[in-house]
């Protein structure tokens, strides 16, 4: 049944959110710190144990990767749905901080992905 | 009688995720038909999309004065649910299906490297730029570089330490020119910082941290790196929101006094 699969992907996204604001209920803060990636890793588990004991049928595994496959249209309905319009007005403080954080964030992760795999030769 | 039109308008308000679907499907057929014919595929047809999608928000932004850009017109609110934090998280959780828990654990360590560097470099870049444009306060400069954050951090951040509420609007706007800048830059400058892997893919999630722009940045470049960056950035804005009022702030403090 397709059901089994969202099934199991909403009780992930579930225990996943409420762990991260446990997490930063613990840490004193009134947020959530890292809900998507725990409930990333509890579908990564859950589906590894499902398959290894065999009890992971196609109809299921449709319904985990149906939502996955509709990730753009869903992203573009986010970037619909953003406040463009307060980002433009914000001023040149707000365009010019966002904006050189950007440049230098981009410049940063290139300088770590290019320094990590030098350092592997493993990579070649 | 209602004319066809008023028809129309109560059926789409009172459906309107089904709108919202129509719409995006719409939208993003365009999107992959100009990619293809104008630009030969080089332009991922998700970026076009993407660009299409906050050209939208503007429009909106601009009829309704809110807040939600197009989603703020009562028959296209359904695309807020669509692209709301509920669905979106949906989505995001479903494409790890398949992936590997080794995969995340191998750029573990560089994955907390990178978020560290990440917010430090976000205080850093906008807390001088907030020192440039004349605020000499602790908490003006830490609620503007907590806003070039995310957009997330910097209203938390400065609700807690206690900034004006002009500061704390102008880091929300600082936080969405990062994360609409990350979703349009991605795909162009991708091939230049190496992000063609699971492990680049995840020190760009913590680095960037602006979920949105980075699942949206992603999208557009491959979507095979969306979950590894998606790992990352997404304990960003928490741990953001925790060392933003604590950590940073004291730091700063002492500094400005």
């Amino acid at each position: 049944m397709i059901i089994y699969g969202t099934a199991l992907l909403s009780i992930c996204l579930l225990l996943g959110l409420t762990m991260g604001r446990i997490l930063g209920n613990l840490a004193g803060i009134d947020a959530d710190i890292g809900g998507v990636g725990i409930s990333m890793l509890l579908l990564i588990i859950s589906c590894d144990y499902l398959q290894r004991s065999g009890r992971m049928k196609p109809p299921t595994e449709a319904g985990i990767a149906f939502w996955g496959s509709i990730y753009i249209p869903i992203v573009v309905a986010m970037a619909a749905s953003q406040n463009v319009l307060a980002a433009l007005q914000g001023g040149a403080v707000a365009l010019l901080a966002g904006t050189l954080t950007v440049g230098a964030s981009f410049a940063v992760v290139g300088f770590f992905v290019k320094a990590g795999s030098s350092n592997s030769p493993a990579k070649g | 009688m209602p004319s066809a039109l008023q028809s129309l308008e109560i059926v789409l308000i009172k459906n309107s995720l089904l709108v919202a679907f129509a719409i995006m499907g719409s939208t993003v057929w365009i999107s992959y038909f100009l990619s293809d014919r104008l630009t030969r595929g080089r332009l991922h047809g998700s970026a076009i999309a993407i660009f299409i999608g906050l050209v939208m928000a503007c429009i909106g932004g601009i009829i309704t004065n809110g807040k939600q850009g197009i989603a703020d017109i009562a028959a296209l609110s359904g695309i807020g649910l669509m692209g709301g934090a509920m669905l979106r998280d949906l989505a995001i959780v479903a494409t790890a299906f398949g992936v590997k828990a080794e995969e995340f654990g191998k750029s573990g360590l560089m994955g907390v490297i990178s978020l560290l560097t990440g917010i430090t470099l976000s205080f850093l870049v906008g807390g001088t730029v907030a020192y440039a444009f004349g605020y000499r306060d602790a908490i003006s400069i830490t609620t503007i570089g907590a806003g070039s954050a995310t957009y997330i951090v910097g209203p938390v951040t400065g609700s807690a330490i206690g900034a004006t509420s002009e500061v704390i609007a102008l880091s929300v706007a600082a936080g969405l020119v990062k994360a609409i800048l990350v979703m349009i830059l991605t795909p162009f400058l991708a091939k230049y910082i190496g992000l063609d892997n699971p492990r680049a893919a995840m020190i760009f999630g913590g680095i960037m941290g602006t979920n949105s722009g980075v699942m949206a940045g992603l999208a557009a470049t491959d979507p095979k790196l969306v979950p590894y960056g998606a790992m990352t950035a997404t304990f960003y804005t928490g741990l953001g929101c925790l060392l933003g009022p604590s950590v940073i702030f004291i730091f700063i403090r002492t500094i400005f006094g």
